[in-house]
């Protein structure tokens, strides 16, 4: 049964049709994916030890389908295509696949370097840049053909004046179809312009010593790097770009020695609940409280260890965050309004990320070590689903492909 | 205490040091974990395939040009000025020179 086939049936016949097709033909691919659907309710799990994708629809619980042959994926991050229907996995070992949600089928995929670490979609869908840390840089690709567009080495002097490449951290899309992202060995933030074709990179120096990660804001006017090297983050305001890089929430930890980072922490997306903007403390059993108005430090909330997410549950309303080795078999919910911790649950061993649904009713939960995913209703904070998953690490919903930065 | 009970355990603390020296006193079990933590934990920073990350590639050429005390040492204390922590709050030293003679002996990057 080809699609042209589907489409000559009178809609109201395809769906049976198709369901009763399955059904005789179970185990045959080509057929699985026959069925006409939108991907609004779509997302992938990472399976990092087996470089699988699982793909799930969020509505029903359900692995829809599982790609295989994607390569390193141990520490991969995938961001969507403008109409919701591929997957851009970014492997570790510098593969870039682009993947077709509803076949199933890896429908491009290109090595486009030794060591990759993520990757963002242009605001018009149009290019796809790839985070490098070997060869340090950025590289861009066409989103339908994966074709080479630009090469952007990360170069930078280092303190014997010697050229270097750095390693390439905190990639997102920014408005005007511009990138920005850090040089975690130089301390630079560059912004990539691409509206014009061709890339016109800006360099920001000294913005802080080693940011490890980055996000950008929803409204993608503020960038900010988290810093390994010291306390404080580096923000950048994408509508001021002449005014530079400022520091923010310096010295936070007041001196007090921090405890030793078993993992980094990741900046994703925004957690913010009003005017408040929530923050990963790194080498602290801290999350961070900032006013996102003046940048001021309002609190700092001590929770169950050092936090690697803090994310937002979309209304706001609450934070979720999961933690570093070895306390990673936990996740804190902290209500955003009394900024108390209102659950601790244990999905399993190993929590590596969370992904709220669309309008945040529900939230997954890998388990790496406990080769699960898990699934909360974030209102009564009970479990209601749980599939089967062989190390999965990252989880992204299709609703991304319509947000800036992410 | 009774005395068989004594005299069972100091036959068991005799033959302990020759069963550490033999093959090491770590659990199947513990030794797993260890495995785990190496490509997973470690491999957060420096690739589930030891070929870098944020940290560097750990193959076994480069493993080895450390001695088994100095790589279990380096595990044990991490190094300043760099990213890498000290695991002595997590690892023992049995534990660590088991991580450093993996690297050394059983490293997947022969490189």
């Amino acid at each position: 049964m080809t699609r042209h086939a589907m489409a000559m049936l009178p809609p109201v016949l395809r769906k049976p049709l198709a369901v009763s097709l399955l059904a005789l033909l179970t185990g045959c691919q080509t057929t699985t994916n026959a069925e006409l659907r939108g991907t609004g309710d779509l997302g992938v799990v990472v399976e990092r030890a087996t470089g699988s994708l699982a793909v799930v629809d969020t509505s029903h619980h359900r692995v829809l389908d599982r790609v295989e042959e994607l390569g390193d994926l141990s520490h991969a991050s995938v961001k969507f295509s403008r109409d919701a229907r591929y997957a851009f996995v970014f492997g570790r070992d510098g593969g870039l696949s682009r993947v077709d949600l509803l076949t199933g089928e890896i429908t491009h995929r290109v090595m486009q370097s030794g060591n990759s670490i993520g990757g963002a979609v242009s605001q018009d869908g149009s290019l796809v840049a790839v985070a490098n840390y070997e060869p340090g840089g950025v590289k861009i690709f066409d989103s339908e053909t994966l074709e080479e567009v630009a090469e952007i080495p990360a170069t930078y002097r280092d303190d014997n004046g010697k050229a270097q490449r750095s390693k390439v951290v905190g990639l997102v899309d920014a408005p005007g179809n511009r990138f920005v992202y850090s040089l975690f060995d130089a301390g630079e933030i560059h912004l990539v312009d691409m509206s014009e074709g061709n890339p016109e990179v800006t360099r920001f120096t000294d913005i802080g010593e080693a940011p490890y990660d980055a996000l950008i804001g929803p409204k993608g006017r503020y960038y900010i790097a988290g810093l390994f090297g010291e306390d404080g983050l580096a923000l950048f305001d994408l509508w001021h770009p002449d005014a530079g890089v400022q520091r923010i929430l310096p010295d936070y930890g007041r001196g007090e020695e921090r405890l030793p980072v078993y993992k980094m922490p990741h900046l994703e997306g925004w957690a913010m609940a009003g005017d408040t903007a929530w923050l990963p403390a790194v080498g602290r059993h801290e999350v961070l409280v900032a006013d996102s108005d003046d940048w001021s430090l309002v609190e700092r909330i001590p929770v169950h260890g050092q936090p690697i997410f803090v994310m937002t549950r979309p209304d706001e309303r609450q934070v979720w965050v999961n933690f570093a080795h070895p306390d990673n078999n936990v996740v804190q919910v902290i209500d955003t309004e009394s900024r108390q911790i209102i659950a601790t649950l244990t999905p399993g061993e190993a929590v590596l990320h969370m992904e709220f649904t669309p309008r945040g009713e529900q939230v997954w939960i890998s388990a790496r070590d406990s080769d699960r995913v898990v699934v909360y209703d974030t209102r009564t904070l009970e479990e209601v689903a749980r599939l089967d998953s062989e190390s999965p690490s990252g989880i992204f919903f299709t609703n991304r492909a319509h947000r800036i930065g992410l | 205490m009774p005395l068989p009970a004594i005299r069972q355990l100091l036959l068991a603390l005799c033959w302990l040091p020759m069963a550490a020296l033999a093959e090491g006193s770590l659990s199947a079990e513990r030794e797993q974990a260890l495995e785990t933590l190496l490509y997973q934990d470690c491999g957060s920073c420096h690739g589930m395939t030891l070929r870098g990350g944020l940290g560097p590639a750990l193959p076994m050429s480069r493993m080895n040009a450390y001695s088994l005390d100095g790589l279990a040492a380096l595990i044990l204390n991490g190094v300043a000025g760099t990213a890498m922590p000290g695991w002595k709050g997590l690892l023992t030293e049995e534990e660590a020179r088991w991580l450093a003679d993996h690297l050394q002996n059983d490293n997947p990057l022969d490189e």
